[in-house]
């Protein structure tokens, strides 16, 4: 019973902290831009407002554009769901492992790149067959980090590869765990659409990837899509962090585990955020037909990371 | 490398904001109370050019800049109007431009509010009477705010905005603009 | 005769009476009827026989020696694996006979419908046939009544051009596959009297290691062309677009696993299992079919040849789960080597179920639009708004995303790939993560691919008059269209007691006996060590939920909507020449994947007569010719051209010199004789 309520707990905080992980991403390029900057919780102003305005639909769109926005802000709460944040999951109530995860948020992008080819607008088609491109290419770079991952701990449960990493720690420095970490960093930047990628603030149609298929979306479908994006972003980071460096997650159910959890989640997730302003503030975006590239490039060090680990075992 | 570094001596650049000229900024209708409410704190600005000269928007650039930064008044620019509650707009109307600056004020979702900046948006300014100028902004679509200048300062422009929003006196008492005065040097 | 047999009795007979109803119609309309009317008799038939076979376990075995008593006379054995896929033929020849009834309207000023009634009830009782054979001589016999009637469905609009060079393709690579088999049963049988599945199930252990090895390649040839892998694939998609659309699903969903179910019966059944490299064999040739087939579908825009090509994609991911699976079972993992059959299995299952919806909607689309080209569709989610959901369906589900049965099946593929490293052979197992690494880039072009074809042909506006004036079938295609898409929810939903009753149809094959997957609980799709589940039913209810609990919170908070013109930048008006087009869409992606495609590329500019700086018109043209007809299949059709002009100089029309051939080979025939007497 205490662990349905933790995992509600868990999903609840993670849907609560989302935008405050864009925002603070957002309020960090800011100081490194010399501006002062919104302050991190922005993004909660936001999505209030969105919430009170209304939803302007084209005569094109078709249900599809509706039920869009909900498919994908489902999705990213159901990932959140599996994902482990401030506690490893526990045996009986898993409901999904790694593999879900990946496929749940291809559900997602599937719905959102329909949306955008709904409206007959040429930018969503645009930006629908580009995040189609990038997500097929990063798909075998994630399948070969999971892999990685798998290979060493034996199955695609998350709570087994954390507890795994955990009583191993030396196996967290080896050459399969960085070269698959930085695999999986490349495909969270593109997967969430940040430099070098896509850039998320950009106003010109012909460098969009993600937001090229949003642009038709106003009112609280607008809130949901970024809602849900942000979520995404969360839970990648958190991916990253509680995967590669698990150590702070709570293994039991204690309250200090619980706190001591939710702070190394959090710090976690403020030194990944850093890293990912500081990134966006270094390198310029990409030209689109060079992220297959980088996408490959990530998929070698994958490549490499699998067979490291199977040749040390 | 260097970047950081250079990023780290230069620090914040962000200057408090001006108050200029206080005639230059026209509300001509205010809003309602609830709207100013809602988007109040976060405001998304959609600019439309609607044939200006391009003085007018190297202005409005400026509010980006590190030096009058308005977001960290909650305000950014978007890539739809239909992500935005604000439509600003600068320049005469010119024929080409009508149904354009028609169609964008109708693609935002309400509530939304226009702000025309300039003075060729309030009265055509230098163009005015020319054959290829329909009149000016408040011709085609409603406007609650004028900023007067050829160009405006930015600062004006920020106050304008933010006045239109009721956020010229700060919730907590503390006001975010100071008396006009000699801007202090870095 | 205990029922099962019964039921297989009203299936030969509701077969046959529905081809010879059909050939006596008195008219075309009344042929049509009399088709399905046979074909869903036949078809009940079919489901009670495989239904009390897969519930009971206890094969139906009847003989009829007298029948070509030269040849061996007819065995009928009917035991689990085959009622799986009589299970499949029936269920699919079901929905497919009630469709055609309203689809093959459009055939009755083109085509025989008398002829089509004949040969459409032949081909379900040859798959039938096949399914469940028990003797050389009836799978031989299935297997050519099925490939001569299926030829004959395809070239159903035989006044088309393509559509006979496509018949023509298919007859000789069916045929091809015909040559390979009888070898392969001469192999493998021991003597000229015992020619039953029994007979050589007892004798292929004797074989020396050679001749399985040749008995293996022969048979991975022969069912591999029918299942249409690559190299083997390449009438694929030319027979599929040319057939009408219920045969293109009868054929894509359930002819192509007959392939499949001749390999698992060979390879694993009668031969009992081999070395690796058989498996590793299946393995690589899956990971490229998979990879090829959806790369090619990328390209296309005809909606028929696109899903053909994704047949190809989905039989290679077949192949990869019974590659693993043997090569797992052959190193001693056979728990998990039945997670890779099962998924192997199972995505036969999914495929013919949404392969079969989405032919059997592209059908619809295709009749109401006239034209199968995507880029003059668009707009039909709002004309035909049942087909549309259904396609979607369909489309959700072959892009194996949750919680659909597509998903399900490559979950337990994945999961066998990942039991690589228990391997101890270091060669093989290397090829495990390789194997993962592509068959995730398949599944995310795949999803690529079919956002492109529901969005292009049934999203935006209407990009043709046809498309625009297009209306919702029949009522009683879009039913069964909805039946095939509640069968793939229901499927993905119910996947682990599918699985459950999976195992127990692995089970009943000898080599895998023994082995049956633990009970896992209702809800979750376990993996034996229990490493990792995942439950698509309990993900549904959350998505659902959660979907459900947005909705509130917005409604409450107050959701109004405002309809309004597309945001076009402040254009004028917005035309269908303004929307995304297919080729656009695959445009990246092609570029990513140049140097495989080497797409040709022609660009002509017409200018004006008075100045070269206005420009007329711009004309692009790109084309994708899949560099292994190029390369492979055009020298090997130019050599035999030039070989048969060569042997036509032998008839030289003149009297004499056929006299003089007569009078050697006579010569040759006695010489012969003496020296072998």
């Amino acid at each position: 019973m205490i662990h349905y309520v933790m995992i509600f707990v868990q999903t609840f905080v993670a849907v609560a902290l989302a935008p405050a992980l864009v925002g603070f991403i957002r309020w960090m390029k800011a100081r490194l831009q010399g501006r002062r900057g919104a302050a991190p919780w922005q993004p909660y102003l936001e999505l209030w407002k969105l919430l009170g305005k209304e939803a302007v639909v084209s005569h094109t769109a078709s249900w599809l554009f509706h039920v869009s926005p909900f498919v994908v802000f489902g999705t990213s709460v159901v990932v959140a769901s599996l994902v482990p944040l401030v506690a490893a999951p526990a045996d009986p109530l898993i409901i999904g492992d790694l593999f879900a995860v990946v496929y749940l948020l291809l559900l997602g992008t599937f719905f959102l790149a329909l949306a955008g080819l709904d409206t007959g607008s040429p930018f969503g088609g645009m930006g629908a067959s580009r995040e189609m491109t990038v997500v097929a290419l990063t798909e075998p770079t994630v399948a070969m980090s999971i892999v990685a991952l798998a290979l060493s701990a034996g199955s695609t449960n998350f709570g087994q590869i954390i507890d795994r990493t955990i009583a191993e720690p030396s196996m967290a420095l080896g050459p399969g765990h960085l070269l698959a970490f930085a695999a999986l960093f490349i495909v969270t930047l593109a997967e969430t659409g940040r430099l070098p990628v896509d850039n998320p603030a950009t106003h010109l149609e012909l460098t969009m990837i993600h937001e090229a298929m949003v642009l038709e979306y106003s009112g609280p479908y607008l809130a949901l899509l970024e809602w849900g994006a942000a979520l995404k972003l969360l839970v990648f980071l958190a991916l990253a962090a509680n995967l590669f460096i698990p150590w702070g997650i709570a293994v039991t159910l204690s309250p200090l585990a619980l706190a001591i959890g939710l702070v190394s989640f959090i710090a976690k997730l403020a030194i990944l955020a850093i890293a990912v302003a500081v990134l966006e503030t270094r390198v310029a975006k990409l030209r689109l037909f060079r992220v297959p590239e980088l996408l490959s490039a990530s998929f070698v060090l994958a490549l490499i990371a699998v067979m490291s680990t199977f040749l040390a075992r | 490398m260097l970047l950081f570094s250079k990023i780290w001596k230069a620090g914040i650049a962000t200057e408090v904001l001006q108050v200029g000229d206080p005639a230059a900024v026209e509300i001509g209708r205010a809003l309602e109370q609830r709207i100013k409410k809602l988007l109040g704190r976060a405001l998304a600005i959609r600019e439309v050019d609607a044939g200006s000269c391009n003085g007018c928007e190297l202005e409005i650039n400026g509010l980006t800049s590190p030096i009058y930064d308005m977001e960290r008044f909650g305000m950014h620019f978007v890539a739809s109007p239909r992500h935005a509650d604000l439509l600003l707009v600068t320049g005469p109307v010119t024929r080409n431009m009508e149904i354009p600056l028609r169609r964008t004020y109708e693609a935002m979702p309400a509530p939304k509010f226009v702000v025309a900046v300039g003075d060729c948006a309030k009265t055509c300014g230098v163009f005015k009477g020319s054959y290829a100028v329909v009149g000016p902004v408040d011709r085609i679509i409603p406007v609650d705010v004028s900023i007067a200048g050829c160009p405006p300062e930015p600062s004006d422009i920020l106050r304008g905005i933010l006045e239109a929003v009721d956020r010229s006196a700060e919730k907590r008492g503390q006001s975010i603009t100071v008396a006009a005065g000699p801007v202090p040097s870095r | 005769m205990n029922t099962a047999g019964a039921a297989l009795v009203l299936m030969a007979g509701g077969y046959a009476a529905g081809a010879c109803l059909a050939v006596l119609a008195p008219s075309q309309r009344a042929a049509r009827f009399f088709t399905a009317v046979g074909a869903t008799v036949g078809c009940v038939g079919g489901l009670i026989a495989a239904a009390i076979v897969l519930a009971s376990g206890q094969p139906v075995e009847a003989s009829f020696p007298n029948l070509v008593a030269a040849a061996g006379g007819m065995v009928i054995g009917l035991d689990r694996l085959g009622a799986l896929f009589l299970a499949l033929v029936a269920a699919v020849g079901f929905l497919a006979a009630v469709y055609g009834v309203s689809y093959t309207a459009e055939y009755e000023n083109r085509s025989s419908l008398r002829l089509f009634g004949l040969m459409f009830n032949g081909f379900l009782l040859g798959m039938s046939l096949v399914t469940c054979a028990a003797n050389i001589f009836t799978f031989l016999f299935a297997w050519e009544l099925m490939a001569v009637t299926s030829y004959f469905l395809v070239i159903t609009d035989s006044e088309d051009a393509d559509t006979r060079q496509a018949g023509l393709w298919y007859a000789a690579m069916t045929h091809f596959g015909l040559v390979l088999l009888l070898p392969m049963f001469l192999l493998m049988a021991p003597a000229a009297g015992a020619t039953t599945f029994a007979d050589l199930r007892a004798w292929t252990p004797t074989l020396p290691t050679a001749t399985r090895d040749a008995v293996f390649v022969l048979a991975f040839f022969a069912f591999g062309s029918k299942a249409g892998m690559v190299p083997l694939h390449v009438w694929l998609p030319r027979a599929h677009p040319a057939a009408p659309s219920h045969v293109s699903a009868l054929m894509s969903g359930v002819m192509i696993k007959l392939g499949i179910y001749g390999l698992v019966r060979v390879m694993f059944d009668l031969m009992s299992g081999g070395p690796a490299w058989w498996g590793g064999l299946l393995l690589a040739v899956g990971c490229v079919s998979a990879l090829l087939g959806v790369l090619y579908a990328l390209m296309e825009h005809d909606l028929k040849r696109l899903l053909a090509y994704h047949s190809v994609e989905n039989i290679g991911i077949i192949l990869i789960g019974l590659g693993a699976g043997s090569i797992l079972h052959g190193a001693g993992l056979r728990a998990l080597a039945t997670i890779g059959v099962a998924g192997a299995l199972f995505h036969t299952l999914n495929h013919a179920c949404f392969k079969g919806l989405l032919f059997l909607g592209a059908g619809s689309v295709v009749q109401q639009t006239h034209t199968r080209n995507m880029e003059e569709m668009g707009g039909l989610i709002k004309t035909m708004p049942q087909t549309a959901l259904c396609f979607l369906v369909g489309s959700a589900a072959i892009a194996a995303l949750p919680p659909l049965n597509g998903f399900a099946s490559e979950w337990l593929i994945f999961q066998s790939l990942l039991a690589g490293p228990y391997i101890p052979r270091l060669e093989i197992a290397v090829g495990f993560p390789i194997a993962v690494g592509m068959l995730a880039l398949t599944s995310g072009l795949a999803a690529a691919c079919f956002v492109k074809a529901f969005g292009i042909s049934f999203l935006a506006m209407p990009r043709s008059d046809h498309a625009a004036h297009a209306r919702e079938c029949h009522w009683s295609m879009r039913a069964m269209m909805m039946v095939l898409a509640g069968g793939c929810v229901v499927l993905g939903l119910a996947a682990p007691i599918v699985i459950r009753g999976l195992s127990r149809v692995i089970d009943s094959v000898p080599l895998w006996a023994g082995e049956a997957l633990p009970p896992s609980p209702r809800l979750w799709l376990m993996v034996p060590n229990g490493s990792a589940q995942v439950s698509p039913l309990l993900m549904a209810v959350l998505l659902t939920a959660i979907g459900l609990i947005a909705l509130l919170a917005i409604q409450v908070r107050g959701l109004r909507i405002r309809p309004t013109d597309t945001w076009g930048c402040g254009r004028i008006s917005q035309t269908p020449r303004m929307e995304y087009t297919a080729s656009a869409f695959a445009e990246p992606l092609r570029r990513v994947f140049a140097e495989l495609y080497r797409p040709t590329e022609d660009l002509s500019i017409s200018v004006h007569p008075e100045s070269r700086y206005f420009i007329q018109s711009i004309t692009y043209t790109s084309h994708v010719v899949p560099w292994l007809e190029k390369a492979f299949y055009d020298p090997v059709t130019r050599g035999a051209q030039a070989l048969a002009t060569q042997v036509r100089r032998m008839q030289a029309g003149s009297v004499h010199l056929y006299l003089l051939y007569v009078v050697a080979a006579l010569l040759v025939a006695l010489a012969s004789a003496w020296w072998f007497r």
